[in-house]
């Protein structure tokens, strides 16, 4: 299997094909729904974001809270398509990488090819096993958003299947 | 009348909720067992190991089987002749949210769904109360996450309206749900009542032993070629194809009016979750 290592830059996105599985070492920013919102907001009213976007990955994931001895709790990914309204502007301030499950839109899609970025998926509904490979864990913001807030997830062997890749093909299509 | 004191319910409920959230239902793990036996693309088959995996390290380990610990539905089935000392809903609710901070599970309730302005919080669950005959109380949760619920459907039929054009809706709701609820899927399906009551036997569908057909002949007929048609989808695990897309298909109805025929799908993920306990 491919090891993916981070921080991601556009060469070695380049070299990543629809349909590849991959496991990752590096870092994932989990950020879901209220996240996106507030991050799409801020980017367009030009303020200042939790953690610099610039060539890293964002994970679709609101964790459960860890059980004691244990990094962190069930930790799967959500639906991506919730997020795809806000993916475009993610995009455009420099975001590489998204890691979530199932489809995304048109508009996503050509925003992917447009900014030589990748869509992953990871193991849907198996967010127990997931919890394995996360080592450590950074609050990074957006507290008050609870299990929505932005973690940073230092992950080791994560498993990743390349679903959108920077030239736009698609294993949905 | 029997009396039953809320402390022991409140028990009950509690290691019923944890069960609930950390032990794969037998029937549902069996299933996939089966799916992944019969499947041959070595992909597809790392797919299904990687679900039986989640379901064993989340058993052994005490963890949620899914982040998405849900919205807790319960269906509470309460005899006519039982007495409790204080309100079973908020004995329910108490013990339910007690359960879920005992787990380390997440919180996912957003008290007002338009302003969102708060932290989720483990209250208020959903209650569905039936009071049968005699001194039985059972208390059933089904743990629902939202991936999956979001891509519920309910239409309201003509009366008239042939069993094609049924079948044919309920494949294409799960058409719709793609690869994005967590296939492969049980398929719940109501059929009957009024709107909202279509939607609950639609929930309640998913309780049944999916190993188990139904009991009504015409229904597991119907159940069966829903489920060859679904497959042939082909949306698969991880929505990466092969002739799983479904581990059960399973129908409920109940009477309705002369002039409607509703009809609501319910789609659970592959982690479908409940668990009961009688009291």
């Amino acid at each position: 299997m491919k090891k993916l290592t981070g921080p991601l830059t556009k060469a070695k996105i380049k070299q990543l094909r629809a349909g590849q599985v991959l496991s990752y070492d590096g870092i994932l920013y989990t950020a879901r729904d209220q996240a996106h919102k507030r991050m799409a907001a801020m980017i367009n009213k030009k303020q200042e974001l939790p953690f610099i976007l610039k060539n890293q990955v964002i994970y679709y994931c609101g964790p459960n809270p860890a059980l004691p001895g244990r990094v962190i709790g069930a930790c799967g990914p959500t639906t991506s398509s919730r997020m795809d309204r806000f993916t475009p502007i993610l995009l455009k301030a420099g975001l590489l990488g998204m890691v979530g499950k199932g489809e995304r839109s048109k508009e996503v899609l050509s925003a992917i090819k447009k900014h030589k970025a990748v869509y992953f998926i990871t193991h849907a509904g198996c967010g127990a096993l997931i919890s394995e490979y996360v080592k450590s864990k950074k609050f990074v913001g957006f507290g008050d958003l609870g299990p929505e807030a932005v973690f940073a997830f230092s992950v080791q062997d994560f498993p990743l299947m390349v679903a959108i890749d920077s030239e736009g093909d698609s294993i949905y299509d | 009348m029997r009396k039953i004191k809320s402390e022991l319910i409140k028990k009950k409920i509690e290691s019923m909720v944890i069960r609930a959230n950390t032990q794969l239902r037998p029937d549902v793990l069996a299933a996939l067992k089966k799916a992944k036996a019969k499947e041959k693309n070595k992909l597809l088959h790392n797919m299904f190991s990687a679900i039986i995996e989640n379901a064993g390290v989340a058993r052994n380990k005490k963890l949620a089987i899914c982040q998405d610990t849900g919205l807790p539905v319960v269906f509470l089935e309460i005899g006519d002749k039982v007495c409790v000392d204080k309100n079973i809903e908020d004995i329910i609710n108490q013990a339910t949210a007690s359960a879920y901070k005992k787990g380390y599970f997440r919180a996912s309730i957003q008290k007002d769904p338009l302003l969102r302005a708060k932290r989720p919080s483990y209250e208020p669950v959903i209650i569905h109360t039936n009071i049968v005959n005699g001194t039985r109380l059972k208390i059933t949760l089904l743990v629902k996450g939202f991936g999956c619920e979001n891509k519920a459907s309910v239409k309201m039929f003509n009366p008239t309206t042939n069993l094609a054009d049924i079948e044919n809706f309920i494949v294409e709701v799960v058409r719709w749900a793609g690869a994005s609820a967590c296939p492969p899927y049980v398929i719940g399906v109501g059929i009957g009542g009024t709107q909202d009551f279509a939607g609950l036997l639609a929930k309640k569908a998913l309780l049944r032993s999916i190993t188990k057909p139904n009991n009504n002949k015409k229904l597991a007929s119907l159940e069966k070629r829903l489920i060859n048609r679904i497959n042939a989808l082909k949306i698969g695990p991880m929505g990466l194809g092969g002739n799983s897309t479904v581990l059960g298909v399973n129908i409920k109805t109940y009477p309705t009016h002369i002039a409607g025929l509703p009809v609501a799908v319910n789609i659970s993920c592959h982690a479908l979750r409940s668990a009961s306990v009688v009291i």
